[in-house]
């Protein structure tokens, strides 16, 4: 396959999510395409709940109910989290160790609030009388759980990746030579950013 | 060949074998691995295709064995039971078998078969052991997830059978599982523990078949040797690696659905269930919908269809043609065909679903999307039969099961073809001939594919031949007895006698085909007896079996210039680079029937046709470019 190498050819990779050999002329290094492949597929896991919602809504016997006030910061703070996440590539990539450090630090503490608030959401449902499970909860209110709780779910895969990274960010094994991690979180972290804008649009368009 | 010697003198030894993507500064490819390393925790490729293949193979005999069981009790409604009390214990009731066992046989012999060993012990062993060294690259994309995917398997696979030991006995519903059978567990002892367990262990399944699956498109798209191009792959790798992408697009799905079907069993949410009244007491449950299931089923169960079946058409498509001596017929055809296949997969599940009330002109369109699947699978069958054609036809097992793979094909598919109208449908939904389709289509085809498999690349796992004789026995034996276990099942099932029913003496009207219920017991009896000699071939080859020589089936793809026990990264030295497609066999002008992917064309002079003259230039460009710089894969 031809192949556009400039990309690779800079970014010799080492570390645990890499190879030790040398980076061949690919159309793409494996592990980053791995990464695309597992948001392949879990697009496909939030495309089967949304059809199903779909599905099940147009049977009827549906409840009408606002969503939590909350998750219009928390849509805010994961955006600013993709923003601090690229903030920290950016600085890896230009050697900028320590703003690399601050910004790595504050995604990670964006992130747990996103995921608090997430939570919070949770709470905000069941005090307007819309429940999981049980007698009075209904499939209109299930759905919101499940959507939100699959979606920490995948934020917690992401979570272990930016352990990692923030593991090697101080030891210093994260820097303009050696970006293919960082890369691979932040690719991951943005989609699960877009990924929630995406279902907090869809219930707002569809509750 | 000159072009090897000289890869060898450029040999680096850091890259002659391409592990280490965790643990670089661990050890390199000299020093000797801990036992534990290579063959339990291993990420070489072909170490965890073996580790696939030997449970595959395990879980196919237990699957069949189970098949055994539940065909006595149907083809001998009266029999007593008392002797199997020491296997079966309590499910032996009265010197009779248990019907809610016999539910949970039928379940679990479906689920085994289509997931654990014709996804996970297909896919799994031939994706793993063929990708890296038909592409020519060190080992997969990572190691560590492939790992992973095997161990997950492992762990599905445990849970799965402990399930068949619990008191409540396994999940009972059907492998399809629906709601609200499967989401109460008042409803059947099946449905409790049982249940529970089954989703867990396909959840953990769902885990590992998606590592896999990316790791194999991955592989595929970034590490193939310089000069494999995607119209000089085998047809094997194709067929992998469509299997791959319906398997990363579909299998999520699945996910999805248990999950719904978890929290209606165990958090009390009413996404399947609704207006529910058990010994006349409502359940809470409201405002379900069980037809939701279906869909999201049947959107992975149909193209589940597909991953079972295509790695099994990639086999064969290599080894008719390796065996007829002779260029597949049709290679890009096949491609196009397969492509075909793998899209229409996703179009066409509701043809599962006609008698669920779904609107009549839905129906027909989804009629029509499945009679389109006629066509590719058509090009694939007459593409097989234009191969083998005046070929050099050389009777292996291998080729035995290959050829008895497109007889299979085409009588399951013809059928096929009468159940995808809905009208029909109306009629054989939930019987016998449905049953008796798709055994032949997908379960004994795909088999009769991972037959071919195992006996075609048994030289090149283990280094050792199995015994062809028995070969020869195995395979008559069992393309007769498949023939004669599901051909008579047509018949029962035009007559309307449905499925998964414990037993049809209760009943006049289903009492006229006991003996030919007997008679596919017998059948059935006889053809799995000979598995066993497959058992024992398998495993006394593996290590008393005659020597194997490097390349015994005097075949062109790459994984025969690997040496004959390779090691992990597959080839010593530098990889072989690709000059042609992997089918030029009895080439007009060549002196032998053969010319392996890795022969350039300045060394075939004699056979080149004119087009083929003209690559040389580039070839020796390519050639330099390899000797340069020979980590890098183009």
């Amino acid at each position: 396959m031809k192949s556009d190498t400039t990309a690779n050819y800079q970014q010799p990779y080492d570390g645990a999510l890499v190879t030790e050999e040398a980076a061949p002329v690919l159309s793409m290094h494996p592990k980053k395409f791995l990464m695309w492949l597992i948001i392949v597929s879990s697009i496909m896991v939030f495309a089967a709940f949304t059809s199903a919602y779909l599905v099940r809504r147009g049977e009827g016997n549906w409840l009408t109910f606002e969503l939590p006030p909350i998750f219009y910061i928390s849509s805010v703070v994961i955006v600013l989290s993709s923003v601090t996440m690229h903030w920290a590539y950016y600085s890896a990539s230009k050697d900028n160790l320590l703003s690399l450090k601050i910004a790595i630090l504050l995604t990670a503490v964006l992130g747990l609030l996103f995921t608090y608030m997430q939570v919070q959401g949770w709470q905000q449902l069941v005090d307007v009388g819309v429940y999981f499970g049980g007698k009075d909860s209904n499939p209109a209110g299930s759905f919101v759980y499940v959507l939100t709780a699959v979606h920490i779910g995948h934020l917690a895969l992401a979570f272990g990746l930016l352990v990692i990274i923030l593991y090697r960010v101080f030891t210093y094994q994260v820097h303009a030579k050696n970006l293919a991690a960082i890369e691979i979180c932040t690719t991951f972290w943005h989609f699960l950013g877009a990924m929630w804008l995406y279902l907090f649009v869809f219930l707002l368009v569809n509750h | 060949m000159a072009t090897q010697d000289v890869h060898a003198a450029t040999l680096d030894h850091a890259h002659a074998a391409g592990h280490g993507h965790d643990h670089h500064d661990d050890h390199d490819e000299h020093h000797e691995q801990s036992f534990i390393r290579k063959y339990v925790f291993s990420e070489d490729h072909k170490i965890i295709a073996k580790q696939f293949l030997i449970t595959g193979l395990l879980w196919a005999l237990l699957g069949g064995a189970l098949s055994m069981l539940f065909r006595l009790q149907l083809g001998f409604p009266n029999m007593d039971w008392t002797w199997l009390k020491p296997v079966l214990g309590n499910w032996i009731v009265d010197n009779k078998l248990d019907p809610n066992f016999y539910l949970a046989m039928v379940t679990m012999h479906g689920t085994i078969m289509v997931f654990f060993v014709l996804t996970a012990g297909l896919s799994g062993t031939f994706s793993n052991f063929l990708i890296p060294l038909q592409v020519g690259a060190r080992d997969m994309a990572s190691g560590f997830l492939n790992m992973l995917s095997y161990w997950f398997f492992f762990i599905s696979s445990a849970l799965m059978l402990i399930s068949l030991f619990i008191e409540t006995g396994p999940a009972s519903g059907g492998w399809v599982i629906y709601p609200p059978l499967s989401a109460l567990p008042q409803a059947m002892p099946g449905s409790g523990m049982g249940m529970t367990l089954w989703l867990t262990s396909m959840a953990i399944f769902i885990a590992s078949s998606l590592l896999g699956s990316i790791n194999y498109i991955s592989t595929v798209i970034n590490l193939r040797t310089r000069g494999m191009t995607f119209t000089r792959m085998p047809l094997t790798i194709w067929a992998f690696f469509l299997t791959a992408v319906i398997g990363i697009l579909s299998f999520p799905v699945l996910f999805s659905a248990a999950l719904l079907l978890i929290f209606d069993r165990s958090f009390g949410t009413s996404f399947y269930l609704s207006e529910i009244y058990i010994n006349g007491q409502p359940l809470d449950n409201m405002g379900g919908s069980p037809i939701l299931f279906q869909h999201l089923f049947w959107f992975l169960g149909h193209p589940e269809v597909y991953i079972v079946l295509l790695p099994a058409l990639g086999i064969t498509s290599e080894v008719i043609a390796t065996m007829s001596r002779k260029p597949i017929f049709g290679y890009r055809a096949m491609i196009g065909s397969m492509i075909v296949i793998a899209f229409l997969s996703f179009i066409v599940w509701a043809h599962h679903m006609f008698v669920t009330g779904m609107n009549p002109f839905l129906g027909t369109i989804f009629m029509f999307l499945t009679l389109i699947i006629a066509v590719p699978s058509a090009v694939k069958a007459f593409n097989y039969i234009t191969t083998l054609w005046r070929g050099n036809i050389i009777f292996t097992p291998a080729m035995l099961f290959s050829i008895g793979l497109v007889s299979l094909f085409i009588s399951g598919g013809l059928t096929g073809i009468a159940l995808g109208n809905s009208a029909i449908d109306i009629q054989l939904h939930d019987t016998y001939f449905v049953v008796a389709h798709f055994h032949l289509v997908m379960g004994s085809a795909s088999f009769f594919g991972m037959m071919a498999g195992v006996y075609h690349w048994f030289p090149k796992m283990f280094g050792r031949m199995m015994n062809e004789k028995l070969g020869y026995i195995h395979f008559w034996m069992t393309f007769a007895g498949v023939y004669l276990v599901f051909f008579p099942m047509h018949y029962i099932g035009i007559s309307g006698f449905p499925r998964r029913y414990y037993s049809f003496t209760s009943y006049d009207t289903f009492n006229m085909y006991q003996d030919l219920n007997s008679f596919i017991s017998v059948a059935a009896i006889i053809t799995f007896s000979s598995q066993l000699i497959f058992g024992f071939n398998f495993f006394y080859s593996i290590f008393r079996g005659r020597r194997a020589t490097q390349n015994p089936w005097l075949s062109n793809s790459l994984e025969w210039t690997a040496p004959i026990n390779a090691g992990h990264g597959n080839w010593v030295g530098a990889i072989p680079n690709v000059y042609r497609w992997p089918y030029d066999y009895s080439k007009p002008g060549h002196a032998l029937d053969y010319i392996p992917q890795n022969v350039p064309h300045w060394e075939t002079v004699e056979s080149n046709l004119d087009h083929e003259n003209d690559l040389i230039a580039f070839e020796r460009e390519m050639e330099a470019e390899a000797l340069a710089d020979p980590q890098s894969a183009h």
